[in-house]
This record gives structure tokens, sequence and C-alpha cells, in this order.
């Protein structure tokens, strides 16, 4: 097995008197997807946030290729081969696909003052860029990024963070928002930057999406690992189940079901017992 | 792409996707009107001078203040920057009598310092830009009425600048056009490169499509922000001395209409009050056609107090006409590649 790029040990988070994060110890793997499930409120974005430099955590440790890192901004991140795309792509809907593929980064041509930004040469590296990730109807760097479809937009973004040097992808929800033919394209997408050698974060909370291209999974439930495994090692009702907290589906169908009989068909208020 | 229908739309497409294809429209409707309403005198090279004149102190404004809009920030601290820095050239070059270089000199660094604090402020507390300048704008206004009584003991101070700095700065061109009308088309050649030909013009639209994936991109927002302020304020300095050297003294309160006129011409020209879209071109035709509505209006047989009314009914139009692009925009480009 490949020695992991990122790895996270124990680490902790908390703001204030709030323990957001406990003992979060994570491996990322080049090539390999880490599906990052959990329920709304589980503490996913703030792991996020802490992978991707916004925030320092309160303790334990981040190693990058197995040296220990310090994340003091997010561009620390970025410089060590971090990425984060977030879920509408974090792109400029009104700037060109060509323009906004190196906004920070611009090519030039000229000299001195005289440096002009060079339209011809942006266009052509996104657009080979996003065609390289099977993004086959984007023909034109002049188009605005507005106009495309969210599942190009991410797709944008992630072809950006690669073409940037990004080592380790960090996806925040990127099919939350998308509809199913959306969201297989995304997964694609994924799959691509998987074969490419890229180690991937994958946060979500549908499972079906996590399945279908994850290696290895871990399930966080208020701000702990609630399950580590990989690949096979669960069925997908176990995984939903584990993200429900452990009190399982089907058992909270059935007493709703009961209550629904014993009420004249009405279901239980919430907080009424 | 052989299709002539699909390359007709898609060369609309792109004619639409221009910021300042709305513009054109508005000037080239306006012009036409005042042609034809204002008869002979107002297509000749004094009618032409009119609104030119009021066109290039106007457009020298709402250039930066046009990039400040792209980046999704206001200036309105301009109203009072302008009378503060012909108050500062006058009272320096003209009370006391020194150099007239000091004069202006002391003109524009007050603009860029007004610049600098905005910046700063708007950086540092993440206060909208609007209530920052506002507060700016009448403390500027202000310290100015206060120094200048303090100093001068009145509120107009004269200034007799040499022949030189007249010529530079001040003076008639022929009779009739403003020396000011090069300034603004140099301006435009600077700002133009610097928006659509420079890295820095990327920075900004990215800067005002949004903040965060910016800075996260390694552009330095706070910096670029604060230096848009200070041109801003360095360019209304510059518009604040050129007038009190081109009419030979400065009034305490002179600049108020400028807040309006500059941002109404920069919305005019197709910029996003949302921020993330405009065009040099298209602030410049902005900026002419509000020029043509407010001069044009004497040369027809209208009291000229339904100017305001053209300039208010122009600007809605401009604001709906620039939504309406720039869905066309987001939307061809979706369609046209199912097509």
């Amino acid at each position: 097995m490949t020695k992991p790029i990122l790895s996270l040990r124990d680490v902790n988070k908390s703001f204030g008197p709030i323990d957001v994060l406990h003992n979060i110890s994570l491996e990322v793997r080049p090539g390999e997807v880490l599906c990052l499930l959990g329920d709304n409120g589980a503490g996913k974005s703030t792991l996020i946030k802490i992978l991707s430099g916004v925030h320092q955590p309160t303790g334990g440790e981040i190693l990058m290729d197995g040296a220990p890192a310090t994340f003091a901004n997010p561009r620390e991140a970025s410089e060590h081969g971090i990425a984060t795309v977030h879920q509408f792509g974090g792109t400029f809907p009104l700037m060109s696909i060509g323009r906004s593929f190196f906004v920070g980064a611009e090519p030039t041509k000229g000299w001195g003052p005289l440096q002009i930004y060079d339209r011809k040469r942006a266009n052509e590296i996104a657009v080979k860029a996003v065609r390289d990730f099977g993004i086959t109807r984007i023909e034109d760097g002049d188009r605005l990024v507005g106009g495309l479809s969210g599942g190009e937009r991410q797709s944008l973004a992630i072809a950006r963070a690669v073409h940037f040097g990004a080592r380790v992808l960090i996806l925040d929800e990127p099919t939350a928002a998308l509809g199913v033919k959306q969201a297989a394209h995304v997964l694609r997408i994924v799959n691509e930057a998987k074969r490419r050698g890229l180690a991937v974060v994958f946060i979500t909370h549908q499972v079906m999406h996590a399945m279908a291209v994850g290696d290895h999974f871990a399930v966080l439930i208020r701000g702990a690992i609630a399950a580590d495994f990989r690949k096979g090692e669960k069925t997908r009702e176990e995984i939903t189940d584990l993200m429900a907290g452990g009190e399982t589906m089907a058992t909270l169908e059935a007493q709703i079901e009961t209550y629904m009989n014993s009420h004249d068909g009405h279901a239980p208020q919430v907080g009424s017992h | 792409m052989s299709n002539p229908r699909i390359r007709l739309s898609a060369r609309f497409s792109s004619l639409a996707r221009r910021p300042e294809t709305g513009s054109l429209l508005g000037l080239l409707i306006v012009f036409a009107f005042f042609a034809f309403f204002g008869g002979h005198s107002f297509l000749t090279p004094a009618g032409a001078a009119s609104w030119l004149n009021v066109a290039s102190e106007i457009g020298i404004v709402a250039l930066p203040i046009g990039l400040l809009m792209i980046a999704g920030e206001l200036d309105v601290s301009i109203g009072s920057v302008i009378p503060a820095a012909s108050m500062t050239v006058a009272v320096v070059s003209g009370y006391y009598g020194l150099p007239i270089v000091l004069g202006v000199a002391a003109a524009l660094a007050l603009g860029l310092l007004v610049g600098l604090i905005n910046g700063l402020f708007v950086v540092r507390t993440a206060l909208p830009s609007f209530i920052v300048t506002l507060g700016s704008l009448f403390s500027v206004a202000g310290l100015t009425l206060g120094f200048t009584v303090l100093i001068t003991g009145s509120t107009g101070v004269p200034i007799k600048a040499g022949p030189a700095a007249k010529a530079i700065l001040g003076q008639f061109v022929g009779g009739k056009f403003e020396v000011s009308i090069f300034w603004w088309l140099g301006a435009i050649v600077i700002v133009g490169f610097l928006l659509h030909f420079s890295k820095f013009g990327n920075w900004i639209f990215a800067l005002g499509g949004d903040k965060i994936s910016a800075r996260n991109a390694g552009i330095p927002t706070d910096l670029l922000t604060v230096l848009l302020f200070m041109g801003s304020g360095f360019s209304a300095a510059f518009v604040g001395l050129s007038t009190a050297i081109l009419y030979n003294s400065a009034q305490v309160a002179s600049g108020s209409s400028f807040i309006f006129n500059s941002i109404i011409s920069v919305v005019i020209g197709g910029v996003l009050l949302t921020g993330g879209a405009g065009s040099v071109v298209g602030i410049t035709f902005g900026t002419m056609t509000f020029a043509i509505v407010s001069q044009g209006i004497f040369y027809t047989g209208f009291d000229a107090n339904w100017a305001s009314l053209i300039i208010g009914v122009l600007l809605l139009l401009a604001v709906l006409l620039n939504n309406t692009f720039r869905k066309m925009a987001l939307a061809f480009s979706t369609r046209l590649k199912g097509a």
C-alpha cells in the first residue's frame, strides 16, 4: 500500500468551551478517495476548514508526506498542494472560463509595466484542461462561467486545482446541489482525478455517491469518527444507519408508523414527548 | 459551426456578452434624440464642447469609481475630496502664494490620503464602503470648511496660476474645449489597459465576483481594495485642483453633484451594482450619455428641468438592460452548446 500524503493524528478543535472535533485520525493516500460521511452538524465543515488552512487545530497534528505541517491560512495549505473545491465551485459566474481559470496566476506576455494578460493562451490551456477531464462541451474559453451547468463548474474548479499542482483534492459536498445526471458527471471527474494519482477527500452525506467512488470511508458523528472502514466492508444500509447516529432508519419508520396508527394518522410532533 | 443561424446567434451572444452593448445603444439613442430636437447648434463644435467639458470632468472621476464598483465597493467621499483639493491648491498656491507645483502636489496627496484612509477602514472593519465613505464625505467637508475659514476667513479663495500651469491643467483649447478632455482621454487609455489588458484587471473582476475565492486564489485583496480607493481619491483631487486652476478660484462646497453623476454614468455604462462586471468603454459611453442629456437639454426648446427626468428614466432603463444582458450572456452559452 502506498504511503499517505496527508494524515491527521488525534486532531481536536474547540471554539472556546465548545468541542467540535475529538481525536480525529485519518489518512489519505494518492490514487485513493476517502469519503467523509456525516449528517449536518457532524463537524464535516470544521474538518475541511482545518485541512484547507482556514482553522488551525487546537490539538493533535497534521502530517504531509509523514512530516508535521501547519497551515496558517488557505494560501499555505494550497502551497502544500491541498486544494479545496466548494459546493458551487468557488468560481466567478461573470468571468470567462479562461479568466477565472487563471485568477491569481494570469499568464502574461510583454515585459515591465506593459505586461499584457495573454487571453489566447489562458483560454487554450483552460479549455484543454477541462476537456482532458471529459467536459467536451466546452470549446470556447471566452464563455462565461455562469453559463455552465453546476457539474461543469465543479469540473472546471477541479481541473483548475489539478492544473495548479494539487496533490490532495478536498471536495466539499460537490454533488449536493446537483441533479442525478450532473452528479454522475462530477463522480466521473472524481474517478479521473483518482486515476491521475491524486488523493481525494470527498465530503458528502449522500451514501450512494460515496459508494460510487470511495475506497475508504469515515463516518463522522458529533465531531468524532464513529466508523472507519474500506470499500466493500459495509452495506449501504449499514452506512446510512451509522450516519443517522446508530438509530436505524427502519426503527424510526416503525416508530412513526405505530404513532400514526394510534393517533388517527397524524404524524408525531417533534419534541412532544 | 457551418449552420449560419448558429453562427449568427453565436455572434449575437458574444455581442450580448459585452457589457458595453447596452450603453452604446443608450448613447446612440440619446445622441440622435438631441441631434434631432437640439437642431444645428447642438452639432456645432461649441455644442460638442459643452457636453464634452462636462463629460471629461465626470469621466475622470467615473473611471476609478467604475473600477471600485466592479470590485464591489463604492466611494461617495469624492463629493468632498473635489472641493477639498480645489481649496488645498487655492490656499497653498493662492493664499500663501507658494509655487503651484506644491499646491498641486498637496492637493493630490490629500486625495491619496483620503483614499488610503477609506481603503484601510473598509478593509479593517469590513463595514459597507458606502457607510465608510459617507462618513469621510462629511468629515472631509467639515475639515475643508473649518480650515478654510480658520486660515483665510472666507469660504471662497482666489488662485492665479501661471501660464504653464494653466496650459497643462486649466484652460480652454480653441476657446471652447477644456484641457481636461485630454486628461480624460489619457485616463481612459490607462484605466482601460489596467482593467482589460493587465492581470490586475482580472484581480478586480475576481474581487468583485467573489472576494473569498479571490483571496484563496492568492490575490492580495486588501491591498487591491486600498489601492482602488486611493485611485478614486487621486482622480477626485485631480478634478478638484484643475477646476480651481480653470476658474481661478475655489469654493468650499462644489463637488456633491459629482457623487451621483459619476455613479449614474458608471451604471448607465453597464457596470453591475453587485460588482464583478463592467468595462471601460461602457463607462465612457455612460459618461458621454449622461453629459449629453444634462447639456443637450439646453439646445432643445424644452425646459431644462426635464433633464433630470430623462436621466432618472435612463438610469432605470440601464439597470434593467444590464440585468437582461447579463441573463442573456449567461443563458445563451448553455443553449448554444446544446444546439
